[in-house]
């Protein structure tokens, strides 16, 4: 069957089968590697997009579900400049390891800074608890957030 | 890669009436909503169903509303929105309670109250503070509707009194004025966690004795379950420290726990007198009633 929805500003309409995943889709039909195959168990958060501008996991979304909505992927967000202050604060505080989980932290991050521009650290903790990270932990990722909700405030 | 969705017939509705339609005459289907659940399921081969009908579009179930003495939710509604609700917040804070210790903000922005209801995990965290709620379900089917009593919607692990042709379309909760209420939930890790036991209670002061008492668990029994035998016993007591140890006691009356990945039958048991006490101090001090222990 045929599905159309908003892939990162522009439409694209792709032929799925009913029981794959948006997560497959994005990877092996439309080329969006930023965008991680994990657990494929709503578990870790790798997987992470933004649906009509929300988190969700595309691992557990049937891709006929997607028809006529938003995707967004973190390449179209680095692509604006508008991840640069979460891309900064990343690298600056060393919240990055091997990088397997970054893209979906930044998604999340991204989402969590665009509706409250001033978290706490427990607003960013309770954001992110989502999100597996297994090299640094999450010490150095809440503090990246952190830093860069003062350029998200400022804004 | 580690799991592979088998084959079905996709089905898409937009109108509650269509999806009504559909289902009264289709065979060998599930329906999917957020499919926070049911894609993990078809994934495992729990479920191998023909047919897959996505209601996730029926805009008419997604809903927040207040009507003074009562608020309803729509089916559909996602469990982020319930739990951001101010209507919510005001009118059933257990429930939001319940739900800020539910899944992640990923499976919160897309699974609905609906789905963790008719998916009837014996673990569901919204059944627990809806139960001490005493929510109304309201369930459709082509020929009509009919409410059913929360405490009588589950009949067992992924079984409810749902008919093959009817879909729960609206959670009704009464306002209770002057209560405390609070869940505690007991999960293997402190979030993004299934309960090991989870404990909601409601309770009722009047000239400090216990005008009325509810509680209900998760997790340790086939469905969630009212905790009786420690409600009666506290109803008409007087509030104190003892009263409510005594009677958390009982708790093991009205459960069932079994031993699995999650945790032993007894520690459950354990855990269910300690968290239904301490659930109950907690909706105590909610009404400003501070219990010393």
């Amino acid at each position: 069957m045929k599905i159309s929805f908003k892939l990162n500003g522009k439409p694209v309409t792709v032929d799925v089968e009913p029981n794959e995943v948006l997560l497959d889709v994005l990877r092996f039909k439309l080329g969006v590697k930023s965008v991680k195959r994990g657990c494929e168990r709503a578990e870790c958060g790798a997987c992470t997009v933004l649906l009509d501008g929300k988190p969700v996991y595309s691992c557990t979304i049937l891709a006929p579900q997607v028809n006529g909505r938003e995707v967004i992927t973190v390449d179209y967000l680095a692509s604006t400049g508008e991840l640069e202050p979460l891309i900064k604060a990343f690298v600056e505080k060393g919240a990055i390891q091997c990088g397997f989980c970054t893209p979906g932290f930044l998604l999340t991050a991204y989402a969590l800074l665009k509706k409250n521009p001033n978290p706490t650290e427990e607003e960013v903790r309770k954001a992110i608890e989502g999100n597996l990270c297994r090299c640094t932990g999450y010490k150095k990722i809440v503090e990246a957030i952190l830093e860069a909700a003062k350029a998200f405030s400022r804004k | 890669m580690f799991y592979k969705i088998p084959h079905f017939n996709y089905y898409r509705v937009e109108t509650l009436d269509e999806a009504l339609e559909l289902i009264d005459k289709l065979d060998d289907f599930k329906v999917i909503a957020g499919g926070t659940d049911l894609v993990m399921d078809l994934r495992i081969g729990r479920y191998k169903p023909r047919n897959i009908v996505d209601i996730s579009n029926i805009r008419e179930l997604d809903y927040i509303v207040d009507e003074g003495d009562k608020i309803r939710i729509g089916a559909l509604t996602k469990l982020q929105e319930i739990l951001e609700s101010p209507i919510v917040k005001t009118k059933a804070p257990v429930l939001a309670e319940a739900i800020y210790q539910m899944a992640s903000w990923q499976i919160r922005n897309i699974a609905t109250i609906g789905g963790n209801l008719c998916n009837a995990s014996p673990a569901a965290d919204t059944a627990p503070p809806l139960m001490v709620l005493e929510a109304q379900l309201k369930l459709a089917s082509k020929t009509g509707t009919r409410t059913v009593p929360i405490t009588e919607f589950f009949l067992g692990p992924r079984k409810t009194v749902l008919k093959k042709n009817e879909l729960l379309t609206e959670i009704i909760i009464p306002y209770e004025k002057d209560v405390g209420t609070s869940m505690i939930k007991l999960g293997r890790r402190n979030s993004f966690t299934l309960s090991v036991v989870a404990v909601a209670a409601l309770v009722k002061v009047e000239d400090n004795k216990f005008k009325d008492v509810r509680v209900a668990l998760n997790s340790v029994a086939p469905t969630p379950v009212r905790a009786k035998s420690v409600e009666k016993s506290l109803i008409g007591k007087e509030v104190t420290l003892e009263n409510i140890e005594e009677a958390a006691k009982l708790v093991v009356n009205d459960i069932s726990p079994i031993s699995d990945v999650r945790a032993s039958a007894e520690y459950r048991k354990e855990m269910s007198i300690i968290l239904t006490r301490d659930s109950l101090i907690k909706s105590l001090e909610r009404i400003g009633l501070r219990i010393e222990g």
